[in-house]
């Protein structure tokens, strides 16, 4: 029998198939933190106990990875998805501008997730301080 | 079906070494996939070359000729033309699919050159791989003219300036596969997906001024797996030594489908 040539095994890396493969993870991983939200909003139908204890999960440092981590596919999977919507209607298809757009999305991706997240922080810290404060009153 | 590794009998191990000769300066090493079908029980082997650059012609298919000639003449691949419009020399040079003929070895960094067949092929022998699938689907989007009404009399049929420009970055495909090979969708799905290079072939009639069978086509193409097992991954587009674009040729055929209906 005749043997099948190698291909993801010699195939080099492409920025065309890398981030086309991220869109499917990125999806995949969406899906997974879908249940994590509504494993979230179920336990707060279970009363505040068993809320508190998943909360105090999703507040540790890989808790933090991971909200992180599902942001971030979750920027790139809009605006990798909206790279899509341009092919769909026969835009972009030319390799300068696949080349640009793809790396335009991943760095809006980034740059939105970081955002979020210098967002998140400064508000639970003024939520914080807004707490202490009302602890000292 | 997706399997990710390669079959038992498809394993690829190091192979002989072949060293440069005495007082070679410029030596770049060919690490070349070899598999005999006469022993097929020996999985194949990644067989290393040193060739000399000194007496060496500019492309990688000149340092495949080289080794042909004067260091192992059982090597077997396929060439022709040698000047990018046969197609016969397509393999996996460095990673990507590209024709021998027309890449420099000098564009290939580092001291080695990594030689593939087409990737997710059968391997007839060596750096040749089996393309009778291929041709079939090629065979299968009747590439030809098809019309119904009778040309006029004594002339061919006459097309403008601008439906001939229509036909321009598809007429010039040499059906080399490499777009088809460096799909994954292809990879995975090559039995019933159609691929990069027969989709735009089957583009290359649906554009034709000429041709009178367009909605027939758009039927036969019409096909969870015939068209859409394509997710715009663009590897195609990305590996054309011809610089085409069949990504977008089949972008513009599943625009066709879908504005004959709401059209």
């Amino acid at each position: 029998m005749r043997p099948l040539s190698p291909h993801l095994q010699i195939y080099r890396p492409q920025i065309t198939s890398v981030l086309s493969i991220l869109h499917r993870i990125t999806g995949f991983a969406l899906s997974v933190g879908l249940l994590l939200l509504a494993g979230l909003i179920i336990s707060a139908a279970f009363g505040q106990q068993s809320f508190d204890l998943v909360r105090g999960q999703m507040s540790t440092w890989y808790g933090y990875i991971l909200l992180m981590g599902w942001s971030w596919a979750f920027y790139y999977h809009l605006c990798n998805g909206i790279r899509h919507l341009f092919w769909d209607i026969g835009k972009g298809f030319e390799l300068s501008t696949v080349t640009t757009s793809g790396w335009a999305v991943l760095l809006a991706s980034l740059t939105m997730t970081v955002v979020t997240w210098v967002y998140v922080v400064q508000r639970s810290s003024i939520v914080s301080e807004l707490l202490s404060n009302a602890n000292v009153q | 079906m997706v399997q990710f590794s390669l079959p038992a009998n498809s394993k690829v191990t190091k192979g002989k070494v072949f060293a440069a000769p005495a007082g070679a300066k410029r030596i770049k090493k060919f690490q070349v996939y070899r598999w005999n079908p006469d022993t097929p029980e020996v999985t194949p082997k990644i067989d290393t070359y040193e060739v000399d650059l000194d007496s060496c012609g500019p492309m990688v298919l000149d340092g495949l000729i080289k080794i042909k000639g004067e260091i192992d003449t059982t090597l077997t691949f396929r060439r022709s033309c040698r000047e990018g419009v046969c197609g016969s020399c397509a393999m996996n040079i460095d990673g990507t699919n590209t024709l021998a003929c027309t890449k420099a070895i000098d564009d290939v960094k580092g001291d080695v050159v990594k030689v593939y067949p087409l990737p997710h092929m059968p391997v007839v022998k060596d750096l040749v791989p089996d393309l009778t699938v291929a041709y079939k689907q090629y065979a299968s989007i009747k590439p030809w003219l098809q019309s119904n009404s009778p040309s006029p009399a004594g002339k061919e049929r006459l097309q403008s300036h601008e439906q001939r420009a229509e036909l321009d970055g598809l007429w010039e495909c040499i059906l080399c596969f490499c777009c088809s090979t460096s799909c994954p969708s292809y990879w995975w799905n090559g039995d019933k997906y159609l691929g990069p290079a027969v989709l735009l072939q089957a583009y290359r009639w649906l554009a034709d001024s000429r041709d009178e069978a367009t909605s027939a086509r758009l039927d036969e193409l019409e096909d969870p797996f015939k068209l859409y097992r394509c997710h715009t991954i663009m590897n195609c587009t990305k590996t054309c030594p011809k610089g085409l674009n069949p990504a977008k040729a089949i972008g513009q055929i599943k625009q066709m489908i879908v504005s004959r209906k709401h059209g």
